[in-house]
């Protein structure tokens, strides 16, 4: 009876508990519903279309390889935007995370006034892709500027910092290594949990900066660095905004990146088939560097657990 | 190290730190006094202060020279912002809820596509959710804002709140199980007070991304009526006539204002939205 009764009580609650986790699944189903809606199908659609000729005024029609071929054939544009989107993006994640980084560990020193100092930092990353942000950089680095009148100033050259083929790009990797703050003050939640034993523990060994540093603090927040390091990629590989804005992709398609070329094709010439197969080798890059970054991160990113 | 060592070396870090935050905030320090120049003074010139304060740079650019006021992009990025963060919010939050707190089939599998379109690049969706927007007669409409955020397609917040969630203690929302509350109302009466640093940190950080969003705006929104005002800022600086660019510097100012003040007013949930799930810029 006993038995029984307690069995009963079980199977109860195992129905009780069996309804609760299919109630599971109908919150996540919100997710999952848009997932397959909104990302899903473009994403696959949009492998479809790149191999077809396509524009939103008529029906795709299929073309086997061409798109890609007259990528890297005939497009005279293609090759130089792979060149500036690649140089955009290795000269601004690892500039973003090397400041991010250094301003980080002095923020982590115990200085008054700290708090501060980060919220000041983080300002403009507040601004990130703001248009507003884009045009104050126009303006500060027009040939008749605000910089180039400093640099006048102190006797300097001034410099055609946007009408150059040679610094344009460099102006808008200078915008978007000005915002690091983001990723500062995640490298500083990281650094404040490294357990001050393991300095304690250096310092009676008398171990040296560089080796703490080498040995100890990169390595603890190395899980950290990998994220932010992918998903500064993504986003650099993708960038949009300031080119678009501040330079509209000149001088001489100096700045014409991935992100401008793809608008261009797709929303401007409706060449939106093609501009797939723009996206897709854009998405092989992020693949590529992000499973290279996997790939080598045994080697270098430390997982406590 | 003697105390004169340290406290040399203290006034070294301060003496870069404060050089850096110069750097850092001169910008948008100077984006306010070129509100009160001449086009004269803004280009070719070293000087910081304007000749005059006078706030006709805010009311002329206020008004435009075209059809519709800054008061049209003000509201028109209102109505497009809100309810994305408010059905951003919600939808996210009652996911994660799904995944933090019950067992069901494939749920890992699931919670592990959620987390690789963490990865998704917009780009490569763009072109065929413009498509599917087209189909829909939902282009030029704030829909193409609003229906994705309805449907959780925000990964990041997601997946934030889920790790926030798996910090709070499970007894809590069970025993009110136990004791015949619905899950819906767990959830509503227990676990949203004790989220609501997770869903502030969210709020604030859709708004901000929402409000600066430029890259989807500018595909999905055509009519000059429709403008968000980073549309509209990006068109005051397309015309061919003379740019009065002190103009354009206050209505570039105004557009980042709520944001600055936002942070300010929700600083604590910007530092700790950042430091749970460690992503994004």
């Amino acid at each position: 009876m006993a038995v029984k009764s307690l069995d009963a009580g079980v199977k109860l609650r195992k129905g009780h508990w069996g309804k609760r986790n299919r109630t599971g699944l109908y919150y996540v189903s919100i997710w999952l519903i848009g997932f397959a809606l909104f990302q899903l199908y473009p994403f696959i659609t949009s492998l479809y279309y790149s191999f077809t000729d396509y524009s939103i005024f008529k029906a795709p029609a299929f073309v086997g390889f061409k798109n890609y071929v007259e990528l890297f054939t005939i497009d005279p544009d293609f090759m130089n935007s792979m060149k500036v989107t690649l140089q955009y993006t290795f000269i601004t994640v690892p500039g973003k995370v090397i400041l991010a980084l250094f301003i980080a560990m002095l923020l982590n020193k115990k200085l008054k006034g700290v708090n501060y100092v980060r919220t000041i930092y983080y300002i403009p990353s507040l601004l990130s892709g703001s248009v507003a942000v884009s045009i104050l950089w126009k303006v500060l680095f027009m040939n008749d500027g605000f910089i180039n009148s400093l640099l006048t100033a102190i006797h300097l050259p001034s410099i055609p910092w946007l009408g150059s083929t040679h610094t344009a790009l460099m102006t808008i990797c200078l915008l978007e290594i000005w915002q690091f703050g983001s990723s500062m003050v995640l490298f500083l939640s990281a650094l404040k949990q490294v357990p001050t034993s393991l300095y304690e523990a250096a310092t009676i060994d008398g171990a040296r900066k560089g080796t703490v540093f080498f040995k100890i603090t990169l390595p603890m927040i190395s899980s950290v660095a990998f994220f932010n390091i992918i998903m500064q990629l993504i986003q650099a590989l993708q960038n949009f905004t300031s080119a678009f804005v501040v330079t509209n992709g000149g001088p001489s398609k100096a700045t014409y990146v991935l992100g401008m070329k793809l608008y261009t094709d797709a929303f401007r010439n409706f060449r939106m088939g093609y501009a797939c197969a723009t996206s897709w080798i854009m998405f092989a890059m992020m693949l590529v560097m992000t499973l290279a970054l996997f790939a080598s991160s045994k080697k270098w990113v430390y997982y406590d657990n | 190290m003697t105390n004169r060592q340290k406290e040399i070396r203290s006034t070294v870090m301060y003496i870069i730190l404060v050089a850096v935050g110069v750097v850092m905030l001169f910008p948008v320090f100077w984006m306010f006094l070129a509100c009160f120049k001449t086009n004269n003074e803004i280009f070719g010139s070293l000087k910081l202060l304007p000749s005059s304060w006078s706030f006709e740079a805010f009311a002329k650019g206020w008004q435009t020279t075209g059809t519709f006021t800054y008061t049209r992009y003000f509201s028109n990025t209102f109505l497009l912002v809100v309810p994305t963060v408010i059905f951003t919010i919600v939808s996210c939050s009652l996911v994660a809820y799904g995944f933090a707190r019950f067992e069901f089939k494939s749920k890992n599998v699931l919670f592990m596509v959620l987390i690789t379109t963490l990865m998704l690049p917009n780009s490569v969706i763009i072109i065929p959710r413009y498509a599917l927007f087209n189909k829909l007669h939902w282009l030029d409409s704030y829909l193409t804002y609003w229906v994705p955020a309805i449907f959780a397609c925000y990964p990041f917040f997601v997946f934030m709140m889920v790790q926030f969630l798996r910090g709070i203690p499970k007894d809590l929302d069970e025993s009110a199980y136990m004791d015949g509350c619905t899950s819906f109302r767990c959830f509503v009466q227990i676990l949203v007070p004790l989220l609501k640093p997770a869903i502030f940190s969210a709020a604030l950080f859709q708004f901000l991304w929402t409000w600066n969003d430029f890259f989807n705006t500018n595909i999905y929104i055509n009519s000059n009526s429709k403008f968000p005002m980073s549309l509209a800022l990006r068109m005051s600086i397309d015309t061919t006539s003379s740019i009065q660019w002190n103009q354009i510097m206050a209505m570039g100012l105004v557009s980042i204002l709520p944001l600055i003040i936002l942070f300010f007013a929700g600083q604590r949930y910007f530092v700790e939205g950042i430091a749970t799930t460690g992503m994004k810029n």
